[in-house]
């Protein structure tokens, strides 16, 4: 692949993280420099001619803020009735405040900990199982010399990542279901028939198994844009050197991917309390919620269905408030490890 | 061989069983894609004689019947929520794309007037997401329950897909617009005249996100409509085939319906191929787009 990635540092300077406050040391010059010119070229112009100069450009963000500040800012306000007695005839306004309790009441349910638990389970088997293959599987594409071959290998492996989760489990039912294609064969030659998807005790390996299905090729594009930008005089050199295959890959092309593994690793930390809410939601009744209650799904029964509001808008707030300090965190970690910190869905 | 002319002159030839292996593994992962699509589509062509032939699932083709479909697309349940996936993705991209590009262009001009506070707005929202109750009572308080748009509106503007679109614009080099408002246009000539035209490549990718997006959503719809006869086709696939296999499952633990197939195994797959034909559909005209818009949102995200 010949993807270039053109960056022009302004770009990034302007994606920093909102949250980090104060003095940032690392890098000094970029964003200095940019305000030096910036400042130095023209000094700045008075509001009105930046208004008459800039109209047309804020009209145009006009749409995007307005829907964001209605769909996401407006209700994130509405966290308040978190520490409320929240009853729809009442609405906000009229219904009583109750401190705390309903986060007393969260963190001695013993449901609301086995959803904690399950995902930070479903979070760390996917680091170990899940992460190492995108990467693997670039190194692998990355090596396939025919550039038809790959580009073919490429488009099938991506291909899952548009389907829906609905989609994917039901294509998994129907190989590894009760009555899916492996249990058909295995009857027909006179052996019991095996059902994985009902099996409390495979989950974590079967969602992991649906992560990879789903997401694997998807993830490689970043390592392979990555391994692109290794430079190749780098192989020869170590080739002239006398290291084979192997040493080459262990010596240049896993140290070439470092500030990329090392960063969506961190990112993949910050963000361990997500794990989706469609393939657990729609598989929780068949395995059971011993094992397939997440948090997401965890604040989806507790309100949706048995009406507690303020009870699961706490259950919601609580893993939004630890989301958003783990990654304030990772991403600190990101910094001081000398990557760039981003700010992307993972 | 092509492929040899291509290979630097300080590496070594391939192995024989390194080739071999690297061919097995290759045809393995490109198998597990492949082979449940394959036996998913053939069971949905296949008349029923051929699915109980098979006692399930067809993997040898025999026989070809488009019965399947036409019973689908006669009327009913499964037409109709065709028609509603179709047009809220057609609707919600259209809507999602403008906005996205207007925002992004907008905000592609870093020392414009509050270019930083709005661009600091958009990025906070990958930080914290308000969560699922209080966007519930949200949509239910403007009354958009049983409406379609609740399935548009809460996700129409993707803070990613901004930041891919916005990095774009703003990798255009100034002299082009700078050289167009000399002759005399305004932003909004400039971004319809010179920049879009420019972007197909990355519009075509963040249409995609936004399409396969609307097209699989399931989430919204089953919070927002209560009203079955509104469902999209993620739900009526939900229902009809992933929920209808687990009675099915359910039925094998009692030995004496071990045999009992659904009866609509090939409507059932047919149910699938339909919700999976859009996507393979639309897939290849963006494919080779993808890895710009990945690299550029990853980055500069």
């Amino acid at each position: 692949m010949t993807e270039r990635v053109a960056a022009p540092p302004a770009v990034r300077a302007d994606g920093a993280p909102p949250g980090g406050r104060g003095p940032r040391r690392p890098p000094p010059s970029r964003r200095d420099r940019r305000r030096a010119r910036r400042d130095g070229a023209a000094p700045r112009p008075p509001l009105r001619a930046r208004l008459a100069r800039d109209w047309q450009l804020l009209l145009m963000t006009v749409p995007a803020i307005g829907l964001l500040a209605v769909f996401h800012y407006v209700p994130t306000l509405g966290n308040v009735i978190a520490f409320q007695d929240y009853s729809p005839f009442d609405g906000f306004l009229g219904s009583p405040f109750i401190g705390f309790d309903n986060f007393y009441w969260l963190f001695t349910d013993v449901s609301f900990w086995q959803a904690v638990r399950n995902t930070l389970a479903i979070t760390g088997f996917q680091l170990l199982f899940f992460f190492p293959v995108p990467i693997l599987l670039a190194i692998l594409l990355d090596s396939v010399m025919s550039p038809r071959l790959r580009l073919f290998v490429q488009s099938v492996v991506y291909l899952p990542h548009f389907f829906s989760w609905v989609l994917v489990i039901t294509l998994f039912q129907q190989i590894l279901g009760g009555a899916g294609l492996i249990s058909q064969t295995l009857r027909q030659n006179g052996y019991e028939g095996v059902d994985l998807m009902t099996n409390p005790d495979a989950f974590l390996l079967l969602v992991t198994g649906q992560m990879i299905w789903k997401d694997a090729g998807w993830g490689t594009i970043i390592f392979l844009a990555a391994l692109a930008a290794i430079n190749p005089n780098l192989y020869e050199a170590a080739a002239v050197d006398g290291a084979g295959r192997w040493r080459r890959i262990w010596h240049i092309t896993l140290p070439g991917l470092r500030p990329v593994i090392v960063l969506l690793l961190i990112l993949r930390l910050g963000d361990a309390l997500n794990v989706g809410f469609e393939q657990f939601f729609l598989q929780r009744d068949a395995v059971g919620r011993e094992v397939a209650e997440v948090l997401d799904t965890f604040v989806y029964w507790r309100t949706l269905v048995t009406g507690e509001w303020s009870y699961g808008a706490a259950a919601g707030l609580v893993k939004g408030v630890v989301g958003l300090v783990l990654i304030l965190v990772a991403n600190k970690v990101a910094h001081r490890l000398g990557e760039q910190g981003i700010y992307r869905r993972s | 061989m092509t492929t040899a002319s291509k290979r630097p002159a300080w590496q070594e030839p391939p192995t024989p069983v390194g080739l071999a292996a690297k061919g097995l593994v290759l045809t393995a992962i490109v198998a597990v894609v492949t082979v449940p699509l394959y036996v998913v589509v053939l069971t949905s062509l296949s008349p029923a004689e051929a699915v109980n032939r098979a006692g399930g699932l067809v993997t040898v083709p025999d026989g070809i019947s488009f019965a399947a479909y036409q019973e689908l697309f006669a009327g009913g349940v499964v037409t109709r929520s065709v028609l509603v996936s179709l047009g809220v993705t057609l609707t919600g991209t259209a809507l999602s794309l403008a906005v996205t590009i207007l925002a992004a262009y907008g905000l592609s001009r870093p020392g414009s007037l509050l270019h930083r506070p709005l661009l600091f707005l958009i990025l906070l929202t990958f930080l914290f997401g308000p969560g699922i109750i209080p966007s519930y009572l949200l949509v239910s308080s403007l009354g958009l329950i049983d409406s379609y748009w609740s399935l548009i509106l809460p996700t129409a503007i993707n803070a990613f897909n901004l930041v891919v679109m916005r990095a774009f614009f703003m990798g255009i080099p100034g002299e082009v617009s700078d050289s167009a408002r000399i002759d005399g246009a305004n932003d909004w000539q400039i971004l319809t005249r010179i920049v879009l035209p420019m972007s197909k490549g990355v519009t075509a990718v963040v249409g995609l996100f936004y399409a396969v997006g609307y097209w699989n959503a399931f989430f919204n719809a089953i919070l927002y409509l209560n009203d079955n006869t509104m469902w999209p086709l993620q739900l009526i696939l939900r229902q009809y085939v992933q929920q209808g296999q687990t009675l099915s499952v359910g039925s094998l633990a009692d030995p004496s319906q071990t045999s009992a197939l659904p009866p609509n195994l090939a409507i059932q797959m047919a149910i699938v191929v339909v919700a999976l034909v859009p996507v393979v559909l639309v897939y290849p005209l963006v494919q080779r787009h993808f890895t710009k818009g990945v690299v550029i949102g990853a980055v500069k995200g």
